[in-house]
């Protein structure tokens, strides 16, 4: 049967990758959970995850809430609707935009950037250098990345969602007239802690997924320069994927009842 | 096992391990005894490399025991490798060097990583370590990316040595090196693990150096030793392998293989 061996071995290779991502995932979290702990990797890697991807995500931030207030302004003036725009805002940012946005611009940042180092470290040899200085690369490398991640993107993302608040405030005050303080009070008493909780616990979830995929690929990456372009790539593509799949898992576990 | 009951340092039985379907240790037999220093030659792809990373356990084998000191090392759990591998210490043919480290916290990585050593303390021993490789302590507090590979090499022996390992593997050693840094590096690594007393397991394929550093050859050629004996004896080993390999004739019983 020509027609069914190609399905048969995509099938398989998809097994094959899924069971690997999940047996990394699993020594990941173990070697995560228990000591030693590297707290100096951790703080670095927070500041390098965190602090540095800030102005990237609030650029990416303060131009998604003003064009947030412009088009919902522009499509809700057809049925008189306009006074939903600062909803429609803080709404979108908290629980969607803000940690989909800032995951998939960290994705690019520093996803990458951890593929290319791991993946680096790995065709030098100096992960197995690690290994034969008695320390476990799990610990020493994955480790502090996964937690830094998990940790640093809910705050990036509580950022995220003033600055694009903020954006939208100064779109429609500034440009489509809104009167500043009936603005914000309807920002304000339309949002609920759910809203912004659903949105920081995606953003826990997409940090994770962003360190872990830089750490997956970074460290099966093999074959010397092109290996760890090809890792980079991977790194990047199947984590801004799996933000989306899990943005809609995550969305369907709070919002669906 | 020894007339006198003390096991060889590494002793290695039946080794095999194909990746897929090549078969590269095709049931390999060595012995290392303790305080010497073995050299083993072969061309590339004969599984030289991958013997040395069984023995410090970054491949499993497939089949055959590796003991270390007389205890099996194949299938032990994490914590308990963890303990044999303190014994190791391993200079890598690129150097391996933390690019994200300074020179002397390579130098004293496992002493702090592995043997929680205080940093100052470790940073002494550093300084010396380096010392004992001919390098400065200004040359510590650079990066390795702006050593030249020559110094690369030195710093990698000096981490390799940092922990007073009692077995040091050596990987491709000078390859990469002009001829006389090659032998500058051969004359610190005779003398250092002298000096620890450890025993070395190298793996090279430049006879000039595997002369140098040798007490003992072996010959490894599709997986398997087809030759060992004491340095002395190379030239009159009466093997025609043996012989293509030291004299490097493109004639000769040794085909090489064009794929990895």
């Amino acid at each position: 049967m020509p027609v069914f061996a190609p399905i048969g071995r995509a099938v398989l290779t998809l097994l094959a990758v899924a069971g690997r991502i999940a047996l990394f995932t699993t020594g990941s979290v173990g070697h995560g959970l228990t000591p030693p702990f590297y707290l100096r990797l951790i703080l670095r890697q927070m500041i390098d995850i965190g602090f540095y991807s800030l102005p990237v995500v609030g650029l990416t931030a303060i131009f998604t809430g003003m064009v947030l207030a412009l088009q919902s302004f522009t499509g809700f003036s057809r049925f008189s609707a306009e006074s939903a725009v600062p909803n429609i805002v803080v709404l979108s940012m908290t629980r969607e935009l803000g940690p989909v946005l800032a995951g998939l611009m960290v994705a690019g940042r520093v996803g990458a950037a951890i593929a290319a180092e791991i993946g680096t470290m790995r065709v030098t040899e100096q992960i197995d250098a690690l290994t034969t200085l008695s320390t476990n690369p799990f610990k020493y490398l994955v480790a502090p990345r996964l937690i830094a991640g998990t940790l640093m993107l809910p705050l990036l993302v509580v950022v995220a969602d003033i600055i694009g608040v903020f954006g939208g405030y100064m779109v429609s005050v500034y440009k489509l007239g809104f009167n500043p303080t009936t603005y914000l009070r309807n920002t304000l008493d339309f949002l609920e802690t759910l809203d912004v909780v659903s949105g920081l616990v995606k953003a826990g979830v997409f940090g994770f997924i962003v360190t872990l995929m830089g750490c997956y690929h970074g460290y099966r990456s093999k074959g010397g320069a092109q290996g760890v372009g090809a890792a980079t790539t991977n790194a990047v593509v199947s984590a801004s994927v799996l933000i989306l799949l899990f943005n809609y898992i995550v969305t369907t576990l709070f919002f669906s009842q | 096992m020894s007339a006198g009951g003390i096991p060889p340092k590494i002793q290695v039985r039946g080794l095999c391990k194909a990746f897929g379907p090549k078969q590269v240790l095709r049931g390999l037999d060595i012995e290392v005894a303790r305080g010497s220093s073995l050299v083993v030659i072969g061309g590339s792809g004969s599984g030289k490399s991958v013997l040395i990373k069984s023995i410090i356990g970054l491949v499993a084998p497939d089949s055959g025991s590796i003991e270390i000191d007389g205890e099996e090392v194949t299938g032990l759990s994490p914590s308990e490798r963890a303990r044999v591998t303190r014994k190791f210490g391993m200079l890598f043919q690129g150097g391996a060097l933390f690019d994200s480290l300074l020179v002397w916290e390579n130098v004293a990585f496992g002493l702090i990583e592995a043997q929680r050593m205080k940093r100052a303390e470790a940073k002494e021993r550093a300084i010396a370590t380096l010392a004992q490789v001919g390098l400065g302590p200004d040359v510590g507090h650079l990066r390795p990316s702006e050593l030249s590979g020559g110094m690369q090499k030195r710093v990698s022996l000096a981490r390799a040595i940092a922990t007073r390992p009692e077995i040091i593997f050596f990987d491709e050693p000078t390859t990469g090196l002009d001829p006389i840094m090659g032998s500058v590096i051969d004359g610190l690594i005779s003398d250092c693990v002298k000096k620890l007393g450890a025993t070395a397991l190298s793996i090279t394929h430049d006879m000039a150096s595997a002369r140098r550093i040798a007490d003992h050859i072996a010959m490894i050629f599709e997986g398997r030793i087809i030759w060992h004996g004491p340095i002395a004896d190379i030239d009159r080993s009466g093997n025609p392998y043996v012989e293509q390999f030291i004299h490097g004739k493109a004639d000769g019983p040794i085909r090489m293989q064009v794929r990895a």
